[in-house]
């Protein structure tokens, strides 16, 4: 407490005798503990990016060295050789089909549940909001024998449909009450201009939503991506088909007697990337998105 | 195209409204019972057989959890789970707390202000929520690397010092447990600070100049003034934080040699992977039981008066 505004006696506060000074002595404090965080957080991600530049013996025989020179070889051996840039594409083309089909089906749930009444709407909702509570672990065992069954097991297609139907609890919950701000009045003039539900949805509804499908969005984009559960559980058969965490996780134990360290290092910046960028850039709404996720 | 008279008829118009209604949900509830609430489902009843895979599974009773009663390796699993499940939150929650409250109140006083933010808050909390972005299996092997003995980056600095380094995830089941305590609370930390801060932002500036105003001393602010004000935020952090704790699986299978020691869901995990699907879905089951208990507690013991400002 620095300020000389509140000069009235404190007889509380004789242990601090020296309230100027040990304010001052705070802040330096308090400024060294949050720069030493800064440290501790980004460090260890820092030391990967570095480390990729460097040759795989270097790294073993001095983990803590600068790189001296580049050596971008890593990278195109990590891409090429690791198998990286198979990887990419791989969580490429399930995060375009799961992505898209979330966001649709969760929209679309959402919708209806915010903005008509009919009887089991409560219902159907409170079995959606259900579903973020349970712990997927449990579901994984009977999750798999039903991806069997329906021949989805180790296909594109089968761990599409995982990823939104896991996504789906967090993604209509949100959205449910984020259309149910949207003002009623455009709706019904859509309806008396005659146009359909399903045209009021997509071409009225949607537009207007768009900060709330962008934040959640958002928040599945980096779920989706991050995934390894549910593909170490049901796209487990052939590793050209693994996702890109996945892929790694695996690379980490292979290089172990392969012994190319700097392509490991190399894969691991590679995948950390785009996903830190995409968070540079929404940091906001990626904030927002994954505390409301938690305290749902 | 329907007829005028028609599309404007009552009737018409409900079944219209039902017809679209049934039209949206039915895909995303088909894809939602089928592959989430019915796996849940099922995991009840097959903790409950002796189901290994194949198309019959018998009906055994309480088998399953007898079997994992006598199984020592199952509560070795439990002990580091059950360990992790209470110091975890301790770690992160007051790490998370004492930085949030650092980035809210730790800054000097400007014109008389009664509480300042430090300098570059915002950018403190983008950095420390780097590790919330990541996948958990990337931060696994990051770690893993990190930590290891000869070629890691602790060691490595240890080795610059003069020190030899222990191995961190080598054998040793302490620093094994240790390691994953770090690994678990470095990557929540950001999170509670983004959340703190946010629920602390939230309190009104007057209320902070009455404490200072009584002579009430940064520490004594914290503990009469913010923390009880954040109560609810920091009882419904405990108990995710411990929920998260306890369903920790890529980080140990990933980062932690197995020998070294086991997560529960790793444990049920290798139970899946040998084909012992019953008894794999009972062990579900029990962490399952053991995560509400633990709300349930939490709420609980967490139980004060609602401070309404």
């Amino acid at each position: 407490m620095t300020t000389t505004s509140a000069a009235a006696p404190r007889p509380e506060t004789a242990a601090v005798p020296h309230e100027k000074e040990s304010g001052a002595t705070l802040n330096v404090f308090s400024h060294a503990f949050l720069v030493l965080w800064v440290v501790l957080a980004a460090g260890p991600l820092i030391w990967v990016a570095l480390t990729a530049f460097r040759p795989s013996a270097d790294i073993l025989s001095d983990p803590t060295g600068w790189p001296t020179s580049f050596h971008w070889e890593n990278f195109t051996n990590a891409w090429n050789k690791a198998n990286i840039g198979q990887y990419t594409v791989n969580s490429l083309i399930i995060l375009a089909g799961s992505l898209t089909g979330t966001m649709l089906l969760g929209s679309m749930a959402a919708y209806v549940l915010a903005r008509f009444t009919f009887p089991g709407n409560r219902l159907v909702f409170l079995l959606f909001v259900g579903g973020m509570t349970f712990p997927v672990i449990l579901a994984l065992v009977p999750l798999f024998a039903v991806m069997e069954n329906f021949g989805l097991l180790d296909t594109r297609p089968g761990l599409m449909i995982a990823y939104i139907a896991y996504s789906l609890p967090f993604t209509t919950f949100f959205l449910t009450s984020f259309f149910r701000t949207l003002p009623t009045g455009v709706q019904e003039a859509a309806m008396v201009d005659g146009a359909s539900h399903t045209r009021t949805f997509f071409q009225i509804m949607m537009p207007m939503a768009k900060p709330g499908l962008v934040s959640i969005g958002i928040f599945n984009f980096l779920g989706q991506w991050n995934q390894y559960l549910l593909p170490l559980l049901l796209n487990n058969e052939d590793e050209k088909t693994y996702v890109l965490p996945q892929g790694l996780a695996s690379l980490a134990v292979s290089q172990g007697y392969r012994g190319d360290w700097g392509a490991l290092f190399a894969g691991l910046t590679i995948a950390m990337l785009p996903v830190l960028v995409v968070y540079a850039v929404f940091q906001r709404q990626v904030q927002a998105g994954l505390t409301a996720g938690a305290l749902k | 195209m329907t007829p005028r008279r028609v599309r404007y008829d009552r009737r018409y118009r409900t079944l219209d409204k039902y017809r679209f209604i049934v039209g949206f949900l039915a895909l995303p509830l088909a894809f939602y019972v089928l592959f989430v609430i019915s796996p849940f489902l099922q995991a009840i009843y097959y903790s409950f057989t002796d189901w290994s895979g194949g198309p019959v599974a018998n009906f055994v009773g309480f088998d399953n959890y007898r079997k994992m009663w006598n199984d020592e390796r199952f509560w070795d699993s439990l002990e580091v789970s059950v360990l992790l499940l209470v110091v975890a939150p301790l770690l992160t929650l007051v790490l998370g707390m004492f930085f949030a409250y650092m980035i809210t109140a730790g800054g000097r006083h400007r014109r008389g202000q009664a509480i300042a933010g430090v300098v570059g808050s915002s950018f403190y909390k983008v950095v420390y929520f780097f590790p919330q972005v990541l996948s958990v299996a990337i931060i696994a092997v990051v770690w893993g690397r990190v930590f290891n003995t000869n070629s890691g980056l602790i060691n490595g600095g240890l080795d610059k010092a003069g020190v030899d380094g222990p191995a961190w995830l080598g054998g040793d089941q302490t620093l094994g447990l240790l390691s994953l305590l770090i690994v678990i609370s470095w990557s929540f930390i950001g999170f509670y600070v983004v959340l703190f801060s946010a629920a602390m932002g939230a309190i009104p500036k007057d209320i902070y100049e009455a404490a200072l105003l009584d002579g009430a001393g940064r520490a004594r602010t914290f503990f009469s003034v913010t923390l009880p004000l954040i109560w609810d935020t920091v009882r419904t952090g405990w108990i995710y934080m411990g929920i998260q704790a306890l369903d920790t699986f890529a980080i140990c299978l990933v980062m932690v040699p197995s020998h070294v020691l086991k997560v529960t869901p790793v444990f049920l995990y290798e139970r899946f992977r040998d084909g012992q699907y019953g008894y794999a879905t009972s062990i579900g089951v029990v962490l399952l039981v053991l995560s509400m208990a633990f709300s349930v507690i939490v709420m609980r013991a967490g139980n004060r008066d609602r401070i309404e400002y």
